[in-house]
């Protein structure tokens, strides 16, 4: 095993045992399922649309993420500050890059388990009727990029502070930013005062356009790309903050 | 043979012009020192002189403004990783992963440093019972006491056997028991490794370092062994003198009759005692204890207390940090 996969390795292991020795992991988790049950079967009406399919779960997902990603972000750098164990951490011989990669991955994995947990609305559905399984299972990996830019995002953010509670709020706004972008709204008040190749642009920039491809039950490379693309953005952004202010 | 013992008496720690600029105050200006196997220096300053700045540039926390600092050998600005490599470091404060236990906090460690699995365990073992942290193993961090905290923290520094350590504060927070150990242990892993320590207690410098280097304000103001250190106080080779049932006047005058003495100061003495308390300076390098007691049997002084005074390191680490305020 190269050492650079060993070190993020290392970090991962850490951070992923960290959510579970603190209360973070159960709340989350909790809360999570819980949010997810309610706007499917209340807010989304599953039952009443007397259809077989997982559409309402999945489209509440970005409105979920954009709230619980960032509270689950927000400690990944701006704690190691607080703290001061930034210091014990980079002054190990790991790299700001395999560090930044293996909390990444330990949160991605850790919100891929929460997802994995809501596999019993899948079921639900298997039961009360014949769903599509492709879409849903192309709906999930959706889900999981949208995650996955959430977090890199929320990272990113949270390199730059010491304050969770700021980086809480930035990530937010920026997260609400990436998924308006789509909205009709915006492109309209984007069309009257951006010149056409920026709308364009800015639609591309956004979640929903992405994210729907998929709970749509296509994979279009592009999207996939998209999303991929962003994540390594924000954690190459994320390492350049962190290899710049250590300190302070 | 030979070759490989001037090869560990090679500088492990090569700094040349280390400066480090906040804003627009240097906060470390122009550093140059090394440091070579064997050697316990002690970074004496005043809080905020740039202490544990310099340390933060030694390890690669924090990158230099200029110039630069060799580690083993490795420019810690060009690879920063194999001079960490090299390097245990207790930061400031000893900031640990609160919700770790002790185990686990070790493990990450060796795991970090990419410890074989029974190299770790042995060196873990080794760790934890020198620094006397078994008890609190299974724990987690955020409940230890500060002096555990300090000696985990310490165990994580010296677990992978660093040729350098890079100490800051390391006995801060401790009660005089604990610092004791600290020291002890300080001392037994002085052989051929390069142990700095920062303090702001001079004491612990005699203690344990075999150099001292004072900064303040970022420069070097002296860089010495403890004892050259000591040397400098004004007080250093003055005999103190106790007499009972003397007039202190008649008395001075009579030290003051001796060609060694170069001045004599009377001593505030408790009240309820008839007790004059005198201390002769001496006017250069002659032996001042000779001459003084030979004076005492003639004049049939009744002595009561006399001895030579060491000097006092509080005031050499005054005069020395104050005067760079004066010079401004």
């Amino acid at each position: 095993m190269s050492l650079a996969l060993h070190n993020t390795r290392c970090v991962f292991k850490r951070e992923l045992q960290g959510y579970f020795a603190t209360p973070v992991a159960y709340v989350f988790l909790v809360i999570y399922l819980i949010l997810a049950g309610v706007f499917t079967w209340y807010l989304g009406g599953l039952y009443e649309q007397d259809q077989a399919d997982l559409t309402p779960f999945f489209s509440f997902q970005p409105w979920l993420f954009l709230a619980l990603i960032p509270a689950l972000a927000m400690r990944l750098w701006a704690e190691e500050r607080h703290s001061g164990t930034i210091e014990l951490l980079l002054t190990l011989p790991i790299s700001p890059g395999q560090a930044v990669l293996g909390k990444f991955l330990a949160a991605w994995l850790f919100v891929g388990v929460a997802l994995a947990l809501t596999v019993g609305e899948w079921i639900t559905v298997a039961w009360l009727g014949g769903p599509d399984h492709g879409v849903i299972a192309t709906s999930y990996l959706g889900t999981l990029l949208l995650a996955g830019a959430f977090l890199a995002i929320g990272a990113c953010l949270s390199a730059l502070t010491r304050n969770q509670v700021v980086a809480f709020v930035l990530s937010i706004s920026i997260g609400f930013l990436f998924i308006l972008s789509g909205y009709p709204a915006v492109l309209e008040f984007a069309e009257a005062v951006l010149p056409e190749f920026l709308v364009g642009a800015v639609q591309q920039m956004s979640f929903l356009t992405h994210f729907n491809g998929m709970v749509r039950g296509v994979i279009d490379a592009r999207d996939v790309v998209f999303f991929l693309s962003l994540i390594g953005v924000f954690l190459y952004a994320n390492t350049v903050i962190i290899d710049s202010k250590k300190a302070d | 043979m030979a070759q490989k013992r001037h090869a560990l008496k090679l500088p492990m720690i090569e700094i040349q012009q280390l400066t480090k600029v906040f804003d627009t105050r240097p906060a470390v200006d122009q550093v140059t020192f090394t440091v070579r196997p064997g050697e316990v220096l002690g970074f004496l300053g005043p809080n905020g002189a740039g202490k544990s700045t310099t340390m933060k540039m030694l390890t690669g926390f924090l990158p230099p403004t200029s110039g630069g600092a060799r580690i083993c050998g490795h420019e810690v600005t060009e690879d920063p990783i194999a001079a960490q490599r090299c390097i245990g470091y207790l930061p400031e404060g000893a900031p640990l992963y609160p919700d770790m236990t002790p185990a686990s906090l070790l493990q990450f460690v060796s795991q970090a440093r990419s410890m074989e699995r029974a190299h770790a365990r042995q060196r873990t073992d080794e760790v934890v019972a020198l620094v006397g942290i078994e008890s609190v193993m299974k724990q987690r961090i955020d409940t230890l006491s500060k002096g555990f905290k300090r000696r985990v923290g310490l165990a994580a520094a010296i677990l992978h056997d660093p040729q350098v350590l890079i100490l800051d504060e390391p006995t801060d927070g401790l009660d005089p028991n604990q610092k004791e150990e600290v020291r002890k242990l300080i001392r037994s892993m002085a052989q051929d490794k390069v142990i700095v320590l920062s303090t702001h207690i001079l004491e612990e410098v005699e203690a344990v370092c075999t150099r001292a280097i004072i900064i303040s304000e970022g420069r070097v103001l002296f860089d010495g062994t403890p004892a050259e250190l000591r040397a400098r106080s004004t007080t250093h080779g003055a005999v103190a003198l106790h007499l009972a049932g003397t007039q202190a006047d008649a008395a001075s005058k009579a030290l003051n009759g001796l060609a060694e003495v170069e001045r004599v100061e009377v001593l505030a003495g408790d009240p309820d005692e008839d007790l004059v308390r005198l201390r002769a300076y001496g006017a250069g390098e002659a032996p001042l204890l000779q001459p003084i007691t030979d004076l005492a049997r003639n004049k049939n002084w009744d002595v009561r207390h006399l001895s030579v005074e060491r000097g006092s390191l509080d005031e050499v680490f005054r005069t020395i940090t104050t005067q760079t305020g004066a010079q401004k």
